[in-house]
């Protein structure tokens, strides 16, 4: 069943940046504007710190912001696992399907692992498989990312209640 | 992060990661960068690639001043926050005259809203008041650039003649003189602008906006023009009521003046004054109605860059701010 999806939705013209996957469950208009180059992440303070977080979290891992096809770069891959480290898990499912985006990215390649969210501050670790609903679910965020970046304005401003954690929260709401 | 001012002659060079300001003296002044949001130079400095390169990786901007205390260009880092789309937009909108008019009139009734406000905190300016509201409705009913930069300038002069009335007669304002200012008045307007021009350049240089184009002044200004348009708002807001307050509390005397033969410049006793000043006013901070936190007088000026891009993405229509305390 799985397979057919994965047939019928053209890949190629559908893949994207993790980023925007896992902005797609933050946040529609985040990912309108962050697509469009209008980006505050580089005067967040937030954002920075899970820079450095992912920079200094496990030092002896080898393989280490890897790369792939110049879109998808994952933070630590290892010979069973591929793994993400994030700050805090206040965005778990944004995180999980970023995750679950990866692992199906890399199926299609004929790469298949298991997925693992490390929260270092927290000491957590999320493990994610990739399903058939996974994938499923994967596909529809990726049709839906395309829907958003396509449309002419950005989504209309919705008061979350982690907007004021926002690095866009100025740029909304000032 | 705060702006850095050197008045003095000396040299900045980058030790390790952290900036060293030296005077002509010898004495040193450590800086750390990330304490840095942009440094005025006023004073003849030397500084090498070394110092640039490591300002350019920090995304620090170094804007210049000559002698007489105008600016003379920037140092801005390698531009990262590039997006194209913008930039058409941008561009679209000055194209369309439609378009670009409702900006244009938007910055000079931010501006006006502003004039009108620091006017009516002196007695005897009500005439005044009258006759820029007679401008301002003129204006709207011009559909040309030009003749709504007529109403503005007029409205401008109106405005620069009750100076003569809420300030001390030593600074008597004859008529606005900008290339070279003649007396104290044009010269503190004139570096009290280029003090405002600079901060907003800094402002819009942290957006995705362009800088050179703009819709109330021509992009061909040889200037960053939409730094102009913006300046427009906050220059009654922010630089007038410095210069009341310095003047009509002799915090500003003639002696902070220096006379050349036709040109008249604050000299670096004025300059600190006022920019002790500016600083201060920049880093004052409002109840902010939407964000229901406390923000500065520099974040506003960021805000509205924001608001124009928010217009330009057609996201949210464009209007200019309006001190509302």
């Amino acid at each position: 069943m799985a397979e057919d999806i994965i047939d019928i939705i053209n890949f190629q013209s559908l893949k994207t940046t993790g980023i925007k996957v896992n902005y797609l469950y933050v946040c529609e208009r985040k990912l309108w504007l962050f697509d469009r180059g209008i980006q505050m992440e580089s005067t967040s303070d937030k954002v920075l710190i899970g820079k450095l977080l992912g920079e200094d979290s496990y030092p002896r891992e080898e393989k280490r912001d890897m790369m792939i096809d110049n879109l998808i770069n994952i933070d630590i891959v290892g010979n069973n696992e591929i793994r993400e480290v994030k700050y805090s898990n206040r965005m778990y499912n944004a995180d999980r399907i970023q995750l679950l985006y990866y692992l199906y990215y890399l199926k299609q390649l004929g790469i298949e692992k298991k997925g693992i969210i490390n929260y270092p501050k927290m000491r957590k670790r999320e493990e994610i498989i990739l399903t058939d609903d996974g994938a499923r679910e994967v596909e529809a965020a990726l049709v839906r990312v395309k829907e958003i970046v396509g449309m002419d304005k950005p989504p209309e401003l919705q008061k979350k209640p982690y907007c004021t954690k926002c690095a866009y929260y100025e740029f909304c709401f000032g | 992060m705060r702006n850095y001012y050197i008045f003095s002659n000396g040299r900045i060079r980058r030790k390790e990661n952290t900036v060293y300001i030296e005077n002509e003296q010898g004495e040193k002044r450590a800086i750390p960068i990330e304490d840095i949001d942009t440094i005025h130079v006023f004073g003849e400095v030397d500084l090498n690639t070394k110092l640039l390169n490591f300002l350019a990786q920090q995304n620090k901007i170094v804007h210049f001043y000559n002698y007489y205390g105008f600016y003379s260009g920037s140092f801005m880092p390698r531009d990262r926050n590039v997006s194209g789309e913008l930039l058409v937009k941008q561009v679209e909108y000055y194209l369309d005259n439609e378009k670009r008019f409702y900006l244009a009139y938007s910055f000079v009734e931010g501006a006006t809203f502003h004039i009108l406000r620091n006017l009516r905190e002196y007695k005897n300016t009500e005439n005044f008041q009258e006759k820029i509201r007679t401008e301002m409705i003129k204006a709207l009913e011009t559909n040309t650039i030009n003749e709504l930069m007529g109403c503005e300038g007029r409205a401008r002069d109106i405005y620069y003649e009750a100076f003569n009335v809420i300030l001390k007669p030593e600074f008597f304002i004859d008529k606005r003189q900008k290339r070279p200012p003649t007396n104290p008045i044009n010269a503190l307007i004139s570096f009290a602008n280029s003090m405002i021009y600079s901060t907003v350049l800094s402002e819009i240089y942290h957006t995705q906006l362009n800088p050179t184009i703009s819709y109330l002044h021509e992009p061909r200004q040889r200037r960053y023009s939409l730094s102009l348009d913006i300046a427009e708002i906050f220059k009654p807001l922010i630089a007038d009521t410095i210069i009341f307050k310095l003047v009509n509390n002799n915090m500003l005397k003639i002696e902070d003046f220096e006379e050349d033969v036709n040109y008249c410049y604050l000299n670096n006793t004025g300059r600190k004054k006022f920019i002790k000043e500016f600083d201060q006013k920049l880093a004052t901070t409002i109840k902010h109605r939407k964000l229901k936190r406390h923000v500065s007088y520099r974040s506003l000026i960021r805000f509205e860059c924001y608001k124009l891009i928010k217009h330009l993405i057609n996201d949210e229509l464009y209007k200019p701010f309006k001190a509302w305390w």
